[in-house]
């Protein structure tokens, strides 16, 4: 074994066990990060969370709300799939030393041989629309200037993590056709014949004839820049919104059931009101004499894990933000700017907590003001369901919304005036406007 | 144009041995609201006029606790629900229609986890089943003819329900032109007064929701613009106003066109 081929094994050994370390570590993070929520209320059948989870998550359903655009997406989605199983020869190649050792050793076996060509030529075509769809995205984004891709919220670290991760697709392909377009005109150059595979021949066609030296070095560049790039990616992964390629099955999964427009009872508020009710039990002792609850959220630990899981699997794509009303009429809120926030205390929270030990000290901030979410935004929404209607995969903006209204009505007592009013209507004479009970059948009277 | 008949409460009903077929919740905006009080009447002759057995709470209705709970109230609102659940119960109602989405939802929706289990429907609902079942028949059928109607969907009907063909089936049978929004159904617009939007001054913006909706319907070139919902109606009502098209474009519920056709009421 030559000197070369020993240390690239060594190299190739190495990097990948420490990127396996620190994606788990990682994975470890954000894991810990979405179980920093309350239990959450998961009901209902579980073939429909499968359904769910296939067509939503898998099949992409919902981005069919625009065909060209799903399709795009799904290219994109398939590509780097698909391609995933190329990379397994990757690994055994570069574990082992050998080059395309899958190849080889099923050459003279006819029918695998051509399944083989067939894998490689799908990768080759589906990398190819990959690029269009790429180069598209890119253009939409920075050309283009779509409004949703393109608000305030986004400015710094979103736009560029989004642009980003499309850069490191284009990467990918360049690499992956450069290794197999090299690698084609090697093998030419060797035997006389090409693999079979149809794009990068074309490519190896023009490049045959280039010194022994220079193809060589073309194609492990291309072999190592690929595995690298997907290395990188995997360190990457975690800390970007792009997350939602994983994330999008488990949150699409437990997304609820129930019709759009149930709202959770808040139990803690029904315990009150049976004591209120019933005093004779207010007294009793109380089996689970825990802290007591807070009414609503306030910060990220009074959220589900659902709603946290929620926030980690948006990959602000905005869909939401554009189909809100208030947004729509310029209003502050929008809502994939609370699912942003709502990741961005998670991870300021989780930072807190791997500098103490793994216990949060309190900051003084919480979810709501403090550079999060204010309470402008809050109150602007008239939980109309568009936002949870549009995310394609099932992410409920609607449900935060809720339970951080809730604990600035019921815990800070911050609430405008008219809706105080409303309040003392309801509970007074029975309606939100102040007219008697008592006149509740006048209607039946008018002429 | 027929007159109201008496309408009858639950507490009538039940001093007379009687057991009323369906409630119908009539809502603190269908109570005291006065345009929304139109529809409750037409609503009510509509229901007379089918000899349908009915009755209302009357007096011993309370507001559902819909805009508490939006607005992040829920204390207000279990407190309102458990007081509603406590009467319902107690005259062990068993099916319950109402004019409003915002009753519809948190009654089929909310109140279950309280204890109160009933069997809720929305009247564009009940008038979509009265129609299939032959049982409504338009005298006026030509009242509606060549008329554009735009439908606004409630997003308490729509996406809190997947509502969404029921009131258009109703205004199917007015033999009027039924001209969909740009944005309809799933991706229908709120008319701005959901999450007690409807009891409080807007958050500060380039546009008030109503009117960009209004908008939105203006561009069908609609002759009515047609609600199944009291907030709706008033936040639709107020964006043609404020367009200064109230003379030529109506805003409707679905029941007062029925009552319409069937010659109960007169709306045209």
């Amino acid at each position: 074994m030559n000197i070369i081929l020993f240390a690239q094994i060594v190299v190739f050994t190495f990097i990948t066990i420490v990127t396996f370390f620190f994606f788990f570590k990682r994975s470890k993070a954000v894991y810990r990060n979405i179980m920093l929520g309350k239990s959450a209320n998961i009901s209902g059948s579980k073939v429909a969370r499968i359904k769910n989870m296939l067509l939503i998550a898998f099949g992409q359903k919902k981005m069919f709300k625009n065909p060209l655009v799903a399709v795009l997406h799904i290219a994109i989605y398939v590509a780097f799939v698909i391609t995933q199983i190329e990379l397994i020869e990757i690994f055994i190649d570069g574990y082992s030393g050998h080059h395309r050792l899958i190849y080889h050793a099923i050459e003279h076996a006819s029918v695998l041989r051509s399944l083989y060509v067939v894998g490689v030529n799908t990768i080759e075509v589906l990398s190819v629309l990959a690029f269009i769809a790429t180069i598209i995205f890119l253009s939409r984004r920075n050309l283009l200037k779509l409004p949703r891709l393109n608000m305030a919220e986004l400015n710094g670290w979103a736009k560029l993590d989004a642009n980003l991760i499309l850069c490191f697709e284009i990467y990918l392909i360049i690499c992956i056709f450069s290794m197999n377009a090299a690698d084609t005109a090697l093998h030419f150059n060797k035997t006389g014949s090409g693999y079979g595979f149809m794009l990068s021949g074309m490519i190896a066609k023009m490049i045959y004839l280039l010194p022994h030296k220079v193809l060589v070095v073309w194609e492990r560049l291309g072999w190592w820049g690929h595995i690298a790039g997907v290395l990188a990616f995997m360190l990457y992964l975690p800390s970007s919104k792009h997350l939602h390629i994983l994330l999008a099955f488990p949150n699409t999964y437990f997304a609820r059931l129930q019709p759009k427009g149930t709202l959770s009872n808040l139990a803690s508020v029904t315990k009150e009101i049976q004591l209120m009710m019933n005093p004779e039990t207010a007294y009793a002792p109380s089996a689970t004499a825990a802290e007591p609850e807070r009414f609503g959220a306030k910060d990220i630990q009074d959220l589900s894990w659902k709603n946290l899981l929620d926030a980690m699997s948006c990959t602000e794509c905005g869909r939401c933000t554009a189909a809100c009303p208030a947004n729509l009429t310029g209003k502050l809120l929008s809502p994939r700017k609370i699912m942003m926030n709502t990741r961005d205390r998670m991870e300021e929270v989780g930072r807190n907590m791997d500098a103490n030990d793994g216990k949060f000290i309190d900051d003084g901030k919480s979810l709501i003001e403090n550079g999060y979410i204010s309470v402008e935004e809050l109150r602007a929404c008239t939980t109309c369901n568009a936002c949870v209607e549009e995310c394609p995969i099932m992410i409920n903006p609607l449900d935060i919304i809720i339970e951080l209204r809730r604990s600035l009505i019921l815990e800070d007592s911050n609430s405008p005036e008219e809706w105080n009013g409303m309040f003392a209507n309801i509970e007074n004479n029975a309606a939100p406007w102040q007219f008697s009970q008592q006149d509740r059948l006048n209607w039946a009277d008018e002429k | 144009m027929e007159e109201l008949k008496q309408v009858k409460t639950m507490a009538e009903m039940q001093a007379e041995g009687a057991n009323p077929e369906i409630l119908f919740w009539v809502g603190c905006a269908g109570s005291f609201d006065a345009r929304a009080i139109k529809v409750t009447r037409a609503f009510t002759k509509i229901l007379q006029h089918l000899n349908i057995n009915f009755a209302v709470l009357g007096k011993e209705e309370g507001c559902t606790g819909d805009p508490a709970k939006r607005a992040g109230n829920e204390l207000a609102y279990q407190m309102a629900a458990t007081t509603n659940i406590e009467i319902l119960n107690a005259y062990q109602v068993k099916k319950i229609v109402t004019t409003c989405p915002h009753c519809f939802n948190i009654l089929k929706n909310e109140y279950p986890e309280l204890g109160g289990h009933y069997d809720v429907i929305h009247h564009s609902q009940y008038l979509q089943e009265l129609i299939d079942a032959g049982k409504v028949t338009l005298k006026d059928g030509g009242a509606f003819k060549g008329k554009r109607i735009t439908f606004h969907d409630s997003c308490y009907m729509g996406r809190a329900n997947d509502v969404y063909e029921a009131p258009r089936e109703v205004i199917e049978i007015l033999d009027a032109a039924l001209v969909e929004m740009k944005k309809s159904k799933k991706n229908g617009m709120c008319c701005g007064a959901g999450g007690a939007q409807m009891f409080k001054e807007d958050e500060p913006g380039d546009q008030r929701i109503n009117t960009l909706r209004t908008e939105q319907a203006l561009e069908t070139n609609p002759d009515i613009i047609a609600v199944s919902c009291p907030f709706c109606m008033t936040m639709m009502s107020d964006g043609v106003k404020g367009k200064e098209k109230q003379d030529t474009i109506k805003v409707f519920d679905l029941a007062e066109m029925i009552a319409h056709g069937q010659g109960l009421d007169s709306i045209l």
